[in-house]
């Protein structure tokens, strides 16, 4: 449905926006895989060469490594679990009707509008303080010992205060695929006598599906790579304990300024999201032609 | 059915969802609470919820230093800078997806998807030194052209999808009366699709305003937006918590007023039209 | 001012070739109407004259230029879009004032064209409405509108009636008919609908699958079909087209008989058989008749109303001058 006119004007029209983006993706990328072979270290910079796989090896094999893999996946799995699963609950709960229904809305999306850093920090020194936090006053009142979220169970506190972030997502994207519902097909399945359980069974869940799929693929995205919440909360630590892939990175390469052995890391993480990311593009390219 | 349970039920979903929306909203609650208190309300045992002094104090010590506007301008000038040049290049961008679609658009709208799948850190220390070569660490300009990258494929789907529900006979129309590519565009295109625009251009403000990975790697003192202006309180253990709120408060306020405000379409941004 | 002629034209998408090589000539000032089934590229082969589609190959010329590679806007013609197409954000002044715009014309003479055309269209109290406060006639006459103040070499509408209910469509077909005698320009009106076409048209040509079957004014098309697609299209009810050996004994493949061309008889007549249903329109009468050994169900219209009860036997006799023969191939034996 096009002209020779409209299509050279679209091919003119797009370049900016994949030309940009190209040049985004290709020249950092370039630039990772190249340092990743090489010795760098900011502190000596005079001292460069190929040093072949030696930087992956360093970064493969150091504990904080493993830790940090393992670290990433408890906490992505652990707030898709607690997003997933409490968005439901809420979403259907929001979709009852009841007086307020726009203002609690309102009030459960918020914390998603706050900026990481911000709520890292409240959470950090406002609650999770031992000595002045809410949660320390709280258990003094009813006479327990305060106990010290981020030094005694940091990325549970981690995966506390993410969730706290992302449960808004969650929550409305579910709520809106619940309210696409068509609320006759549920009348139907009352009229066939299905109980209440029943009907969140077999109609809701599936209608669901989809945007649970959307929900869990784009958070991960998102989870894989948090950043500044740790940064602010614990700097990674006690030792390795809150330490994730992302952070492992960041500290290899501008704490420690191992550039090369950072930039195997990234070249490693990158490899990593990439799995993430097949799945992702599959769910949402089937729904580009509806 | 027995509709006369519905009563009760509604009582019960009534408060059930209050406390819960409650107490999901109460981090935010406490801190903007917390803001009018003094250093030593704000740390008081037991902490008190409305019966204190209220007072301004704390907002007028946190615009007294004199580099708090400063970074709250650089979260202004990032995101809406970000933001309004994404736009433009999306826009053309969207327009050719929408209307001349070609085989390669839905492989190109996928390619610019994966790029936003890119890890950031993966790319953290080219950028780095790219900046630092350049001259460009603890710069704005830095920032608003690596924030425009990660939300361009964000925001030529949002307009594509936008795009996608004008029906193609008024442009064709447009262009039997003698309208130039240019005049389809500024006058026919863009008015008709001004709602979509309108609320990608305000969830693009929240990503960019929020960001915190590049804008706390990028920069140091002078480029700072409140994003890393907040995270340096980090330090202090429990001294300025009414400060810290006045802080924060004033950091969230302006997204979360946008961010209520486009929640509809949110959904659609945030799920690359996934989910409308 | 007004003619366009088209050489050799074809179309292609990918590889599926929609108009084979096609001619076409459309004279100044005629009401030309291209009919058919849909799909059968009515609508491209408008497409192609507005510009809003590139020709594969092939000439389209208008007023003597090619214009075969001239953008739409550089065609100078007008065209009023089965959506109607207009402009939601903008009042019905501004859009019809839109052309104007784009022409650069000045605001007094804007305003003095805009003005004629609302009062020739009846628009004048609704200028400043949107679109989407107007009904559908009167949004398909701020799309006329918009078409006529651009003063086209030619209109091109495109089944502008088919999104408006059947009262509607009536009287909106006797205006664009009083529109064309007073201004006197190019028409080029694409419908799938055969009353619209014969009711309209000075010219009509009758497209199948991309090949002009016929081109030629409604009551030639009507007389003389020039083949048994044309013959089966024209005229309502359809014609009879009969096969077989009652044929033969008429010399051809296939004979047809239109249902107004026959009488009928209690008693006697050339063909017996056995009344379905009968359509009484009060004017006429509509009868299907069935058992005939010729074929499925016969059609006949009577003028004024007749006795004709379920199950009657009745006698059919076609009126031997208006009977039309074809060959093997379905071409028009003389």
């Amino acid at each position: 449905m096009s002209t020779q006119h409209s299509r050279s004007a679209a091919r003119i029209m797009i370049a900016p926006a994949t030309f940009l983006l190209l040049a985004w993706m290709l020249i950092p990328l370039c630039m990772t895989l190249y340092y990743s072979f090489r010795r760098y270290r900011l502190l000596t910079p005079d001292r460069q060469g190929w040093v072949g796989f030696r930087n992956y090896e360093n970064f493969l094999t150091n504990p904080a490594f493993t830790s940090a893999l393992i670290n990433t996946l408890v906490l992505v799995l652990g707030v898709l679990i607690i997003t997933v699963v409490l968005g439901i609950l809420l979403a259907i709960l929001l979709d009852q009707p009841f007086k307020g229904q726009g203002i609690v809305r309102i009030l459960v999306i918020a914390p998603f509008f706050v900026m990481p850093t911000v709520s890292a920090l409240v959470w950090k020194n406002m609650f999770m303080n031992p000595v002045n936090g809410l949660f320390a006053y709280a258990a003094k009142a009813v006479g327990l010992e305060p106990y010290d979220f981020l030094s005694q169970a940091p990325l549970m506190s981690i995966i506390g205060i993410v969730s706290w972030q992302w449960l808004p997502f969650a929550t409305l994207i579910l709520l809106t695929a619940i309210q696409s519902l068509d609320s006759e097909q549920m009348e139907a399945a009352e009229m066939d006598g299905a109980s209440a359980l029943n009907r969140f069974w077999f109609i809701t869940l599936p209608h669901l599906s989809r945007a649970i799929t959307v929900v869990i693929l784009i958070q991960t995205i998102f989870l894989l790579s948090i950043f500044a919440e740790i940064l602010v909360t614990t700097n990674g630590g006690p030792g390795t304990a809150s330490t994730n892939l992302t952070y492992l990175v960041y500290a290899e390469s501008l704490l420690n300024y191992d550039v090369g052995e950072g930039s195997a890391g990234g070249v490693v993480a990158i490899i990593l999201a990439n799995i993430v990311a097949i799945f992702l593009m599959r769910a949402i390219g089937k729904n580009l032609d509806a | 059915m027995a509709r006369a349970i519905s009563k009760r039920r509604t009582v019960i979903v009534t408060i059930l969802a209050w406390t819960i929306g409650l107490l999901i909203f109460f981090p935010i609650l406490w801190t903007v609470i917390t803001s009018f208190k003094t250093e030593a309300e704000a740390i008081a045992d037991p902490p008190s919820l409305f019966w204190f002094n209220w007072t301004l104090e704390n907002y007028n010590v946190v615009n007294a230093r004199s580099n708090y506007p400063l970074h709250f301008m650089n979260s202004v000038i990032i995101s809406l800078g970000s933001t309004l040049i994404g736009l433009a290049i999306a826009v053309p961008a969207a327009w050719s997806m929408a209307f001349v679609p070609s085989k390669q658009t839905k492989n190109i709208l996928m390619w610019m998807l994966s790029t936003k799948m890119l890890p950031s850190v993966g790319v953290l220390i080219p950028i780095y030194l790219i900046s630092r070569n350049l001259g460009l660490l603890d710069s704005r300009i830095a920032l608003v052209v690596i924030l425009t990258l990660i939300n361009l494929p964000i925001i030529v789907w949002m307009l594509y999808t936008y795009f996608k529900e004008i029906p193609i006979d008024i442009l064709e129309a447009a262009r039997m009366d003698g309208a130039s590519l240019k005049s389809e565009i500024l006058y026919i295109l863009t008015p008709m699709a001004l709602p979509g625009i309108a609320s990608t251009m305000l969830l693009n403000i929240i990503l960019a305003w929020n960001e915190a990975f590049w804008t706390l790697n990028l920069t140091a003192a002078k480029a700072a937006p409140l994003t890393a202006f907040i995270a340096s309180y980090s330090s202090p253990e429990g001294l300025f918590y009414a400060k810290l709120s006045a802080a924060s408060t004033m950091a969230i306020a302006p997204i979360l007023i946008m961010g209520w405000f486009s929640q509809k379409q949110l959904v659609r941004g945030l799920t690359f039209g996934a989910v409308k | 001012m007004g003619q366009i002629s088209l050489n050799q034209v074809t179309k292609s998408f990918g590889d599926v070739q929609v108009i084979p090589p096609l001619d076409l000539d459309i004279n100044e000032g005629e009401f030309v109407v291209f009919v058919g089934p849909s799909g059968c590229g009515k609508s491209t082969l408008l497409r192609l004259i507005a510009g809003l589609e590139d020709t594969t190959s092939g000439v389209i010329k208008i007023d003597d230029t090619d214009a075969t590679a001239l953008p739409p806007a550089k065609r100078g013609l007008a065209m009023v879009f089965q959506s109607y197409a207009l402009y939601p954000h903008m009042s019905v002044r501004k859009n019809i004032a839109f052309p104007l715009r784009m022409a650069g014309m000045d605001q007094a003479a804007q305003d003095a064209k805009i003005n004629a055309a609302a009062t020739a269209l009846n628009l004048t109290d609704y200028l400043d409405r949107r679109p989407g406060q107007l009904s559908g006639g009167q949004r398909q006459r701020v799309a006329i509108g918009r078409a006529i103040v651009r003063e086209p070499s030619a209109f091109l509408f495109d089944e502008p009636l088919s999104n408006l209910d059947a009262a509607l469509r009536v009287g909106m077909r006797l205006e664009i008919s009083e529109l064309h005698k007073k201004l006197e320009t190019t028409m080029i009106y694409v419908t799938h609908d055969q009353v619209e076409a014969m009711t309209m048209a000075d010219k009509i040509v009758v497209l199948q699958a991309g090949v002009i079957e016929q081109v030629g004014s409604p009551l030639e098309l009507y007389h003389k079909p020039r083949n048994k697609f044309v013959a089966g299209f024209i005229g309502s009810p359809k014609m009879n087209l009969i096969e077989g050996a009652e044929a033969e004994k008429h010399g051809a493949a296939t004979i047809g008989i239109r249902p107004e061309h026959m009488t009928v008889s209690k008693s006697e007549g050339t063909w017996k058989g056995v009344v379905g249903v009968a359509e009484h329109l009060g004017s006429d009468t509509f009868i299907h008749v069935h058992e005939t050994g010729l074929m499925d169900t016969m059609t006949l219209r009577i003028t004024g109303d007749i006795e004709a009860r379920h199950g009657d036997t009745i006698f059919l006799s076609p009126e031997m001058d208006k009977l039309h023969r074809f060959d093997a191939q379905g071409l028009r034996l003389v």
